[in-house]
């Protein structure tokens, strides 16, 4: 079954189309790369999937359903990483997680935070308000927050920003793993080595329209190339 | 409903750890009543008439700035799109913000109700019951619009004008069946208030619905 | 549309010079007022014309909740400024006439009250259209107030009444005692259908340019976007 299905998406911001038609399968084991230069609609893609946008026109399924009326059932099923990390500053970073546990009505709340603290490294900056994070630790926060109630489809919006070699390192860690389990990771990002690197399907995205599309752990140069052509082309 | 609860918890550990409402709205507030008592500086007689007044305006304006804080919070760090992510109603967190907003003017309240009596040497008798219901009354008016437009300033770039001119205007039935009905409760007799409480009433209800059935199209983009 | 916009304006010229020539040439001077009480031809004929543009702003609104229609959209924001401009005339008329009448420029009677507070209402509309930014969405919350607007008036009438105590209540001024002459009640009719008419006319040619405007402003981006890429 596809995880995500779109057809067509269109978006609009005060008569200018940001996404222009768009078509995306999504299914599991995926690790789709969406590249594109700023502007190109990356994050209005990524909020469209995550069910926080309105798409003009087009369709959209989630897990086989239509995604119009933004039903609850998908969104237990997704889990969204944007630019800001979602967590309350004023929290630490056991409240905040413990907090979306309860949102999501997840089992054994206590148990699963204390296993992603565990896991994202935060165990000891558990007790400390967010505030005091730094941006890497920011990023790790809300990939836990992300994953508390075990989505299966990961949307990430540019998640390397600012991360260092180790924490880079870890966050492709997650990747491999959540698709090991047959789960999908969908990421956005203008780094086309990285692109390379972990991405099962590539989609290049410019001025709201997919220009290039390509498959499997990649030949970086080609990618690349692809790349350049597309951006460098006629606007 | 569950999720709501959840949301206000939170709200409320975090107003905890920062005691940032509670302090500074109900500093203003006091402020606020003390030059009005000033201004005003009433006979014992004039007292149960103007009193009122001086009182239900400085809720208003601390309300106002309470009613903002509620969302102040789900700006930093893009928070409220975790909120929306959710597998949860929109509504949920309408009411979850409402509770909040109405937990912090009844905060508000304990303090400047007794300030009010002394400054404005109102003599309350056995009026402390009545006081209170209009005070309940009104408060959920007010929060119901309230928490609904804050939620709409909260995305401008003029918030703190916009939400008091949008508002305003709006809740003036709140205001006005307010006075009377604490005038009413304060002459003696609530029951001369009855036609106040009424339009309290009706309004708390058809704008408690309307917020809750029109707050998912001020936050769902 | 633009045929309907183009029969409408000579339309309203009809109408408007007929209800102006009724009201002041052959419309009898009312016995107790005298000469100023012709205003309350156009008095009436504004209050009705506000009340009509701020019901079509939500209803408008809705329209643009439920089907996210440009048209709707537009419709509501015309109907409020032209709601608006009517409600400021009712707000105008009315002392011009009140002050020979009563001697006061103005009193808190209710239905005067509650003119100014729904003025407030929809200026406050008008103000978040202005000002309340680039977000797409300000289309949105302007459909939440506007239905807001109109769901709060009946709440309003009733509360503005608890307001008489010190004030003088002044008796409502405009069917006091039924219009005596025939021709009064002509000239109250079609100076209203003159106002309405004038009304519906302004709003069409103000959702018009309001499109215009928006296609332009999208034009323009467009423009500016092509300039930029190399």
């Amino acid at each position: 079954m596809r995880l995500i299905a779109a057809r067509g998406l269109c978006r609009a911001f005060a008569g200018l189309p940001v996404l222009d038609g768009v078509d995306l399968d999504v299914e599991p084991g995926d690790v789709m790369a969406i590249l594109g230069p700023n502007g190109a609609g990356k994050t209005t893609l990524l909020r469209i999937l995550a069910l926080l946008l309105r798409f003009d026109g087009g369709t959209l399924s989630l897990f086989g359903d239509d995604a119009r009326g933004r039903p609850a059932s998908a969104k237990r099923r997704l889990g969204w990483v944007g630019h800001e990390s979602a967590c309350y500053p004023d929290l630490t970073g056991r409240e905040n997680l413990e907090f979306y546990a309860a949102l999501h009505d997840v089992a054994d709340g206590t148990q699963r935070v204390a296993e992603l603290l565990e896991w994202s490294g935060l165990d000891a900056a558990a007790a400390r308000p967010v505030r005091t994070y730094s941006r890497g630790m920011l990023q790790r926060i809300a990939l836990a927050r992300a994953l508390v109630h075990d989505p299966e489809v990961l949307l990430l919006d540019e998640p390397a920003t600012g991360l260092d070699r180790r924490a880079e390192a870890a966050l492709d860690a997650l990747i491999g793993m959540h698709r090991a389990r047959g789960r999908a990771v969908v990421l956005s990002t203008h780094d086309v080595e990285r692109a390379a690197a972990l991405a099962t399907k590539v989609v290049v995205l410019h001025h709201g329209q997919v220009v290039w599309r390509g498959s499997g752990p990649g030949d970086a140069a080609a990618i690349a190339a692809a790349y350049e052509t597309a951006t460098a082309g006629a606007a | 409903m569950r999720a709501a609860l959840v949301i206000l918890r939170k709200d409320l550990r975090i107003e905890w750890r920062t005691k940032e409402s509670l302090s500074s709205y109900g500093v203003l507030g006091v402020l606020l009543l003390v030059v009005f008592a000033f201004a005003h500086d009433p006979t014992p007689t004039e007292a149960p008439r103007l009193a009122p007044a001086v009182l239900w305006v400085t809720i208003v304006f601390t309300g106002m700035l309470g009613i903002q804080r509620a969302f102040a919070v789900e700006r930093e760090q893009d928070c409220m799109a975790g909120l929306l992510g959710a597998p949860i109603d929109p509504a949920a967190v309408y009411l979850a913000k409402l509770v909040g907003t109405l937990l912090l003017l009844a905060a508000m309240q304990v303090v400047l109700v007794p300030l009010a009596i002394v400054l404005l040497r109102l003599d309350l008798g056995g009026a402390l019951p009545g006081v209170v219901l209009v005070l309940v009354l009104g408060d959920l008016g007010f929060a119901s619009l309230g928490t609904l437009f804050a939620a709409v300033a909260m995305r401008t770039r003029a918030r703190e004008v916009l939400l008091p001119v949008l508002l305003l205007p709006l809740v003036v039935p709140v205001v006005i069946a307010g006075v009377k009905a604490t005038q009413a409760a304060l002459a003696g007799g609530l029951a001369d208030g009855a036609e106040a409480l009424r339009v309290l009433a009706v309004f708390d209800l058809v704008f408690t619905v309307a917020g809750w059935l029109l707050f998912q199209y001020v936050v769902q983009d | 549309m633009r045929t309907l916009e183009n029969v409408l304006a000579p339309l309203c010229m009809v109408t408007m010079l007929a209800a102006l020539a009724l009201v002041f040439l052959i419309v009898p001077t009312e016995a107790e007022m005298g000469i100023v009480q012709r205003i309350f031809y156009f008095h009436v004929g504004s209050a009705w014309v506000t009340y009509a543009c701020f019901f079509t702003v939500a209803g408008a609104s809705a329209v643009y909740l439920w089907k996210r229609s440009p048209t709707a959209d537009r419709l509501a924001y015309a109907s409020a400024e032209v709601g608006v401009l009517f409600c400021t005339l009712l707000l105008i008329t009315g002392p011009i006439w009140a002050r020979p009448i009563w001697g006061v420029w103005w009193t808190w009677d209710p239905r005067l009250t509650m003119t100014v507070i729904l003025w407030g209402i929809y200026v406050g509309y008008l103000m978040l259209r202005a000002f309340g930014g680039e977000d797409e969405s300000v289309a949105r919350w302007a459909a939440v107030l506007g239905i807001v607007g109109v769901v709060d008036i009946p709440i309003l009438r009733v509360s503005v009444r608890l307001l008489s105590g010190i004030h003088p209540y002044v008796v409502g001024n405009e069917q006091s005692g039924g219009l005596a002459d025939p021709w009064m009640q002509v000239g109250l009719g079609v100076s209203a259908l003159a106002l309405t008419l004038l009304a519906g006319w302004l709003i069409m040619l103000r959702a018009r340019t309001e499109r215009l405007a928006h296609e332009v402003a999208v034009l323009q981006r467009r423009l500016e976007m092509r300039a930029a890429a190399p």
